[in-house]
């Protein structure tokens, strides 16, 4: 199963090494393969160093692909953790 | 070991933390693995060299959570470094990397890791974002690690030591100085680092004399040569002959003697032969401190700085984070005042900005102008303050003011997150004290001013010195020109405590000067009500207070008020602190 879903990063600080190390920890969580696009690059969501490269400050869109058989509930925790801003203020 | 024997010799550092220690040297060595590169030759040995590989990632996870589980409390931000450090070590870009390197190019784990680390800079070094691309170092520290296990050299811990040493090291890097917190450890010297640094403040905290700075002290002191380190004035002597080891350890038992002797009366009241009472508060950094300003009878916190949780943490640090900070420096100090500054940090700590060089950073985009440049990040910084004022007696103080529009503009967003708080029903002090740092000699100038926008002054005398004077005190050419005692400063001082009483504010001093015994009786002279010192300095300070009158304190500083040079009022301090305290003698300056 495939789950894919287009998102805005809104927090201040876009994706920097806490909010990416953040994703790393909930993919753990999950079966499910992740893996996040931004300008047609498409990288390995549990590769903490991966989703740095793709560098994407706040206003950033990223195009989030996940497959498995949790997919869909992995992502419905991710959404709720980029719409928090992940927990910045 | 058959080595000449040296003759005793000096080497001067910067006093990183105040005491004297005499012990032999340990020499930390923390050089690079030198790396062996070459072909695997049959299938067998890819395997076993797949299998050594991660068997040293296994080992480097192992040391980083040991080593997160030791963390101290008060350098719990660190946590995050080494828990981003152990998921590098399993992140594909650098393991399955790695294990690719060495089945397909058939090479040895240690060139395999190598080829990983340069194909990882080559990625990087395309980023824009200068605080990503700067992250490569965390991929270095990481592979280092790998490297030292794969080559059977252990990463020297600390915490394995067998006798008390003095440490000597290049430096001091954040893993060891979470390690210092050892009663093996009895002080430590270092090639680089500042008395700003965290390490150094770390040594400050736990109470271990450190001289830095010293450029190539790894080079000159071999491993367990005797060794004096003197904190207060950055002597470090190798090799000392009889004649220096009884003066020294005469001098730290005079220290310690005079020191016990001072800390026992300190819970007294700073109070003048004349009944004149002072607040002695002390400077802090740690919501760790605050324990120790009441052990040592401080009157409050007159200055949190509040760089720490920003420098510690890869990005901002979180409302929540800043609010438990300061919430447990407010209920542990009331009912006396914690007096929070806003950041006070040059535009190269932070990370935005990092990728603009200025010509003059300590003219440039720092303190209170970095913060109004940045509106989201400084209304963070106050939501927390102003919340954590509802728990105690809480001060809020904007850095580096120039003048007025910036205390309005400061003032607007105080109000803006006020507001916010109003809309969200949460709690904090309506009428919260707000002041300025007077460091700024426009700010001086203008003092009466600016007293009726708000409700104290503090007095950075460090940075007003260096910008009255126009000097840099860690340039050496031009050091001998900072002078506190320089009579513009002390007409400055003078200026600012008269505009404070004829609005009706509070002034305090919070530079080194107020922690020199020989200042107090030209502050206090002054009219200076308030002193804010290192936590250490509080008790010797109180006592130089109980032992003057104001009446005489006024009359002294009326008398330099007359001298025209720096020296002269020098000369004149020091011989009236004799005749006051003889006993302080070399203490003076402790």
């Amino acid at each position: 199963m495939e789950t894919i879903k287009n998102f805005r990063i809104n927090n201040e600080l876009g994706i920097h090494a806490r909010t990416a190390a953040m994703i790393v920890e909930l993919a753990k969580k999950f079966n499910s393969k992740i893996y996040i696009k931004k300008n047609d690059e498409e990288v390995d969501g549990r590769s903490i160093l991966s989703i740095l490269t793709l560098s994407c400050p706040k206003g950033s869109e990223i195009q989030v692909r996940i497959v498995g058989d949790d997919s869909q509930e992995f992502m419905d925790a991710l959404t709720e953790l980029i719409e928090d801003g992940f927990g910045e203020d | 070991m058959a080595h000449e024997k040296n003759t005793p010799k000096t080497v001067y550092g910067i006093p990183a933390s105040p005491g004297i220690v005499i012990g032999k040297a340990h020499v930390v060595d923390r050089s690079k693995v030198k790396v062996m590169y070459h072909y695997l030759i049959s299938d067998d040995l890819v395997d076993q060299e797949v299998a050594r590989f991660r068997e040293a990632v296994e080992k480097a996870k192992e040391q980083l959570t040991t080593l997160k589980d030791r963390l101290p409390d008060y350098v719990k931000d660190h946590a995050f470094i080494l828990e981003s450090h152990r998921m590098i070590l399993k992140d594909s870009m650098v393991y399955n990397a790695t294990i690719k390197h060495i089945t397909e190019d058939k090479i040895n784990a240690e060139w395999a890791l190598k080829k990983t680390l340069l194909d990882i800079k080559n990625v990087f070094q395309e980023i824009d974002d200068e605080y990503i691309s700067n992250r490569i170092s965390d991929v270095g520290n990481v592979v280092e690690r790998i490297l030292r296990n794969l080559s059977g050299k252990q990463q020297e811990s600390l915490l394995d030591l067998k006798e008390r040493v003095i440490i000597v090291a290049h430096d001091i890097s954040p893993e060891d100085a979470t390690e210092l917190n050892t009663s093996k450890v009895m002080g430590f010297v270092s090639n680089v680092g500042a008395k700003t640094s965290h390490t150094a403040i770390i040594a400050q905290a736990l109470g271990l004399p450190a001289v830095m700075g010293l450029g190539n002290i790894t080079d000159i002191v071999e491993e367990g040569c005797l060794l004096i380190v003197d904190g207060n004035t950055g002597e470090v002597v190798i090799q000392p002959d009889d004649d220096a080891i009884i003066y020294y350890h005469e001098r730290q038992i005079q220290r310690e003697r005079y020191r016990s002797s001072i800390i026992r009366t300190s819970y007294l009241p700073a109070k003048t032969l004349d009944g004149y009472e002072i607040a002695v508060m002390a400077n802090t950094e740690f919501a760790g401190e605050t324990e120790a300003v009441k052990e040592n009878g401080g009157a409050g916190i007159g200055l949190y700085r509040t760089e720490f949780l920003y420098l510690k943490s890869n990005g901002f640090p979180s409302e929540e984070e800043l609010f438990n900070d300061y919430k447990q420096v407010a209920e542990k100090i009331a009912p006396d005042p914690v007096i929070i500054r806003t950041l006070d940090l040059g535009g190269d700590k932070f990370l935005s900005y990092s990728n603009k060089k200025e010509a003059n950073p300590a003219l440039g985009l720092r303190a209170i102008r970095l913060s109004l440049k940045n509106p989201q990040v400084f209304k963070v910084q106050i939501r927390a303050i102003l919340r954590a004022s509802a728990y105690g007696n809480v001060w809020l103080m904007f850095p580096m003011i120039s003048g007025l529009s910036e205390i309005q503009a400061a003032n607007r967003i105080l109000t803006e997150v006020k507001k916010d708080l109003d809309d969200a029903g949460m709690d904090y002090k309506r009428d919260i004290r707000v002041g300025i740092m007077i460091e700024i000699p426009s700010a001086v100038a203008i003092a009466d001013i600016l007293a009726h926008q708000i409700d104290f002054f503090s007095i950075g005398t460090n940075d007003l010195i260096q910008y009255a004077l126009a000097v840099d005190r860690t340039n050496e050419d031009v050091a001998y020109l900072y002078k506190p005692f320089h009579p513009a400063i002390l007409r400055m001082i003078r200026q600012v405590i008269t505009a404070a009483d004829k609005a009706g504010i509070e002034v305090s001093l919070c530079g080194a000067m107020a922690g020199e015994p020989c200042c107090v009786p030209i502050l206090i002279g002054a009219g200076m009500k308030r002193l804010s010192v290192n936590i250490q300095s509080v008790p010797l300070i109180k006592k130089i207070i109980r032992s003057i009158s104001l009446k005489d304190a006024e009359s002294c500083f009326e008398d330099i008020m007359k001298l025209t040079t720096a020296n002269q009022v020098e000369a004149y301090i020091k011989a009236f602190m004799k005749d006051l305290l003889p006993e302080l003698g070399e203490n003076a300056f402790i």
